[in-house]
């Protein structure tokens, strides 16, 4: 019997692993089939599909004022930048011009939702490699975002706010004074979060280098918001393509050239420091006026197509509207960052280990309902 | 490649960028109706070649193909795409369309954009629609022994499909 099986001429073979579909580094029902060899990925193939409720099918059949309910069930954590995606689609599409009171009230819970949005991924970010302290610590300062949205919005997830021509009602007498005082909390409580994580030896050491992305590639694979601009890819749309009070606002876009794990991360944290500074520059000069203009009872849109983009929390979200002139679209396409993200995952894993795949994978932010849509 | 000449032009208006790509390939259909974007019909065969230059030519450049969808036009299928340059921030739409619903066929361009390679997945998933060349071409939401091509307008699904 030959002793030394290190040096014996036994071959050893890929074999393959199912991550998920209930994987809590998965982040919802996604399953990832994974190729390896020993500890280090060759392949890896996400599987889609396990919540897939069709919902462009959906919208062939609805009208406009409910398509917008269907979109907050897309990407949950940027529910209302969603909604306004479907409602900026259409006011532009009839030319209606809402009035500047919505549009700086857009703007601001807009932001307020991208902040919500990054203080839960930086308490999962945390936990996916090893930190269970921070998901405490993000749910504690999001729970305050989410009181806002509450007494304004009514509701605390999928929240609809936004209509074709305005919002549904007006903001709650509360409202300005909560986000000032949240404001004021979260500008204390955000260095606590680079003292806690992100200086952290360990956590620096599975981040940097780890999942690099050049920019080129980031490009070609439509890596948008802090994904493609952790490559370096100047893809923000506020910047570029600004809607409702975005170019009103001074802001910086973040970029990192690094394109690892690390870059994706700070850029989300430089983020939140920029949508506390866009909040600030408006939350006192929201205009008098009314919070919505009339439209039809029945909207429909001109015969024609209609393209829309907006950033979430996770980036470039489209919508192409095909319309032949009825109270439907005719086909309606949602352009989800999520799903471009998800697709260089597999460039960014391979010839790595499984523990950096999770954590490259904390950093693409993925969000799976926005991806089985 | 003549290193002398300055490739990076600015930003093209939709009469520059059809005046530049008219000349590559004959008998394209233009057209800026009913769209914010200049809008470019090209036929099947010819996809692959106006699709590599558009990336390509420096003048051009459109580096980021950032929405590829599949439409069912009722007689025709087709897919449309849009396209940004990251440079020089001009966009334009791309749109290819066949009869032949029972075998539509297109060249792949997923190895020039790679996030061409998941967007015709989805799109081979809901409209049958086949890409020649893809390297994976395979059902991506669906499993594999569904019946049909639910974002085709004459899907029937009696019992899953709620029609009012």
């Amino acid at each position: 019997m030959d002793t030394n099986i290190a040096n014996s001429n036994l071959k050893s073979e890929d074999y393959f692993i199912n991550m998920g579909p209930q994987h809590p580094a998965t982040h919802g029902v996604l399953r990832l089939l994974l190729t390896i060899d020993g500890e280090i990925i060759k392949k890896v193939e996400p599987d889609l599909g396990y919540i897939h409720r069709s919902i462009e099918k959906m919208c062939e059949r609805d009208s406009y004022q409910q398509i917008v309910h269907l979109t907050d069930r897309m990407d949950y954590l940027s529910s209302h930048i969603n909604n306004e995606a479907v409602c900026l689609t259409v006011e532009n599409a009839l030319e209606i011009e809402v009035p500047e009171r919505v549009k700086v009230i857009r703007t601001i819970i807009g932001e307020l939702t991208r902040l919500a949005s990054h203080q839960l991924w930086w308490g999962v970010m945390g936990m996916d490699v090893g930190a269970l302290t921070t998901y405490f610590y993000g749910f504690r300062d999001r729970e305050l975002i989410n009181d806002i949205f509450e007494e304004t919005c009514g509701a605390r997830l999928t929240m609809n706010y936004n209509i074709p021509g305005g919002l549904m009602f007006d903001i709650h007498p509360n409202f300005v004074k909560r986000t000032k005082d949240f404001i004021a909390h979260f500008k204390t409580k955000l260095p606590e979060y680079d003292r806690l994580l992100t200086g952290n030896v360990i956590f620096q050491k599975r981040m940097k280098g780890v999942g690099i992305l050049t920019k080129e590639d980031a490009i070609s694979f439509g890596a948008t918001g802090p994904v493609g601009r952790g490559s370096g890819f100047s893809c923000d749309v506020r910047k570029h393509h600004p809607y409702s009070a975005l170019d009103k606002v001074t802001f910086k876009e973040t970029l990192r050239t690094e394109g690892d794990s690390l870059a994706r991360y700070e850029v989300r944290i430089q983020e939140m420091w920029e949508s506390m500074s866009i909040i600030e520059q408006l939350i006192d000069n929201i205009p008098e006026g009314d919070f919505k203009v009339a439209t039809n009872a029945v909207i429909k849109l001109p015969k024609g197509e209609f393209y829309q983009k907006v950033e979430t929390a996770r980036g470039e979200l489209g919508v192409y509207v095909v319309s032949t002139g009825t109270k439907n679209p005719y086909r309606l396409k949602f352009r989800s960052p999520g799903f471009s993200n998800l697709s260089l995952l597999n460039h960014i894993a391979v010839g790595g280990k499984i523990g950096d795949l999770v954590a490259s994978m904390a950093t693409l932010d993925i969000v799976v309902p926005d991806i089985d849509r | 490649m003549d290193l002398t000449k300055d490739y990076k032009t600015e930003f093209m208006t939709n009469e520059g960028l059809q005046n530049l790509i008219s000349n590559w390939i004959p008998d394209l259909e233009f057209t800026e109706e009913g769209s914010q974007f200049l809008n470019i019909t090209v036929k099947p065969d010819q996809l692959y070649q106006l699709m590599s230059q558009l990336k390509t030519n420096n003048e051009a450049n459109f580096d980021y193909l950032f929405c590829l969808s599949g439409v069912d036009w009722g007689k025709e299928l087709g897919v449309v795409y849009h396209l940004e340059s990251t440079t020089h921030r001009h966009t334009i739409v791309v749109k290819v369309k066949t009869e032949d619903r029972e075998n539509p066929t297109f060249d792949t361009v997923s190895d020039i954009w790679f996030t061409a390679d998941f967007h015709e997945r989805e799109v081979f998933d809901f409209f049958g629609i086949i890409f020649n060349n893809h390297p994976n071409l395979k059902r991506l939401f669906l499993t594999e022994d569904w019946d049909g091509f639910p974002l085709r307008k004459d899907y029937v699904d009696e019992i899953n499909m709620v029609i009012k």
